[in-house]
């Protein structure tokens, strides 16, 4: 910056030098009006995450942050011979891979569906957004008391149709708790997908279609070679926001299941460590895994594509 | 083929659309329904799996205020939210400026900066968060919650109104250069006013997305005056931990659902219209 500011005003006799200066004034004006906005980001994120990182190597505890001592590696390797922790990932990786499955299978035909020419068209497409709406933790609670093993209405239904003998355990047993935490992240995040392959549904070149039509081609046929091959890069960035989304997982599972060790996933194994059992330095190592996990993963998003800022608008 | 076999085949298409459509509606809608039937339901009703509340009463909803100070929880929210939204704006909105712009060098690494800060876990920097809270004496405070707030509601309104900004004209800010107008002139007399719909849909979605935290209102307040409504509503107990009392949890929920779900329905429509402008009907 300073060279720049320097140069341009040692020549500013000739034309050219005056449009490099004003070119320079509007650097500096940039710096000027992203100075504060960068000052805040680097106290509430930057240090806080470069404080997190140095006390995993440290022993501290949170009622005396201050008193702590240099011991390496040492929470690294406890956290690597947890079989806790790595039941935690194990959790994390599955509800990832099966809820963000689900989500783009199920946006998918939501979106296909909205896209369609129908009567209420509009109410429908309000009705989907309801879930995305609706906090995390009260969508937790409610789905809590829908499946509730005594007066849940999803045991009720389930007994009268007579698919189960017997009332299901949904939030005890470590099987039914983990589908249980994954079908109300379904619920709730299926919307952001559906947003997301709409838009990019409702700007296919219809021509293509009325080609396709005229050649013959059938419905199957049509979505499988012109509808997915076009929305793909759509449904591929919904697809990493909702990784990235699912790898952090905290609220759904900490209301639904607690600290249960079935469901419990890395945010909530870390958190149980850090404030639970005080363990700052060995919880700060367990967030300072998920936090390089969720950085490689970033790391490929920028390097593997452009993300569309517009539709990261759309849908957040 | 026979034209009536490719009727019927119509027909029954068509039903099955139809079939799916109702099963979309039925699957989004339903839990807050039950939700609501819930929270009107009192004693032995509660635990029948009734479609309607047939003795619907609202004692429920007086309990949820009478047991916990559940007003002071919705304005703590609103507080907390309400601020960190509007100090992010103004944040954003000035660096918005310089991103959306003007071209400078390590515009590039910084927008790519604030992208990472918004896709990494928050629990990620849970301990440091902590310390930086206490330090400043503002654990168990509103004010801590504003400050760690802003690591969500920042990074994203930056990001939404730097999108927004470079949709501007150019022509507009030559115009004014030449009038010999100075940035923070260009940016608050003639950008911002313009982009006052933008600024609304983005403060929205950032009063959102504080409203709905709970990791962070978990974790850096004590006091049940200082819970926000996640909280709150997580930590609703009864007399043990088997017996939720149902009834009020579902009547909390719909509490603070029913305003932001009435909210999201009045922003569909700016979703909607941003989504379908380009499209093309066949």
């Amino acid at each position: 910056m300073a060279d720049a500011g320097s140069a341009s005003g040692a020549a500013s006799s000739t034309p050219w030098a005056k449009q490099l200066s004003l070119a320079a004034r509007r650097r500096r004006t940039a710096w000027l009006f992203l100075m504060p906005m960068l000052l805040v980001l680097a106290a509430v994120a930057a240090w806080p995450l470069f404080r997190t990182i140095a006390f995993s190597f440290t022993d501290a505890y949170l009622s005396d942050l201050s008193g702590w001592q240099f011991v390496g590696l040492d929470n690294y390797l406890y956290l690597a011979q947890d079989p806790q922790w790595w039941r935690a990932v194990g959790n994390t990786v599955i509800f990832t891979v099966v809820s963000v499955g689900l989500e783009t299978l199920l946006g998918l035909v939501i979106a296909l569906t909205l896209n369609a020419h129908l009567p209420g068209r509009g109410l429908l497409r309000a009705a989907v957004l309801i879930p995305w709406a609706i906090p995390t933790v009260v969508s937790a609670k409610m789905w809590a008391w829908m499946l509730n093993d005594l007066y849940g209405v999803v045991n009720a239904v389930l007994l009268a149709l007579g698919l189960i003998a017997e009332p299901w355990a949904w939030l005890g047993d470590p099987v039914l708790s983990m589908a249980a935490v994954i079908a109300v992240d379904v619920w709730k995040a299926t919307p952001f997908v559906a947003l997301l392959a709409l838009a990019a549904l409702q700007v296919l070149p219809q021509q293509l279609y009325e080609a396709a039509r005229i050649d013959g081609a059938g419905a199957v046929r049509i979505f499988f070679s012109i509808t997915l091959p076009l929305i793909r890069p759509a449904l591929l960035v919904a697809v990493i926001f909702r990784g990235l989304d699912a790898l952090r997982v905290f609220d759904v599972i900490y209301v639904l299941t607690g600290n249960s060790a079935a469901t419990a996933s890395m945010s909530v194994y870390a958190r149980q460590q850090l404030v639970e059992f005080q363990d700052v330095g060995y919880g700060s190592a367990a967030t300072t895994c998920l936090f390089l996990v969720a950085a490689l993963v970033t790391a490929l998003l920028v390097t593997a594509g452009r993300v569309n800022v517009g539709q990261r608008s759309a849908a957040t | 083929m026979s034209a009536g076999r490719h009727s019927i085949m119509r027909i029954a298409g068509r039903f099955g659309f139809y079939l799916l459509v109702a099963a979309i509606l039925f699957y989004t809608v339903f839990p807050f329904y039950w939700a609501i039937v819930s929270s009107l339901k009192s004693g032995s009703a509660l635990f029948e799996a009734e479609l309607l509340p047939w003795d619907p009463t609202f004692e429920n909803y007086a309990a949820v205020f009478r047991d916990q100070p559940f007003a002071r929880t919705i304005a703590n929210s609103l507080i907390v939210a309400t601020l960190a939204t509007v100090l992010s704006l103004l944040l954003a909105a000035s660096a918005a400026f310089a991103l959306g712009r003007i071209r400078f060098r390590g515009r590039t690494t910084v927008l790519l900066a604030i992208l990472s800060v918004s896709m990494f876990p928050q629990v990620a920097v849970l301990s440091g968060m902590f310390e930086l809270v206490r330090g400043l004496g503002l654990y168990n405070s509103l004010a801590g919650l504003v400050l760690s707030y802003l690591i969500l509601t920042l990074p994203f309104t930056t990001w939404v109104l730097t999108a927004f900004m470079r949709e501007l004209p150019a022509e507009l800010e030559e115009a004014a250069i030449v009038d010999g107008a100075s940035s923070w002139r260009i940016l608050v007399g003639i950008f911002l006013p313009l982009m006052a719909p933008s600024l609304a849909a983005t403060g929205l979605l950032a009063f959102i997305l504080a409203w709905n935290e709970f990791l962070f209102a978990l974790t850096f307040t004590l006091s049940p005056e200082q819970r926000t409504v996640p909280v709150a509503i997580a930590l609703i107990s009864g007399a043990s931990a088997y017996e939720l009392p149902w009834g009020r949890v579902m009547a909390a929920s719909v509490i603070v659902t029913l305003p932001l779900v009435a909210l999201v329905m009045l922003l569909q429509r700016r979703i909607v219209a941003g989504l379908t402008a380009g499209a093309i009907k066949g």
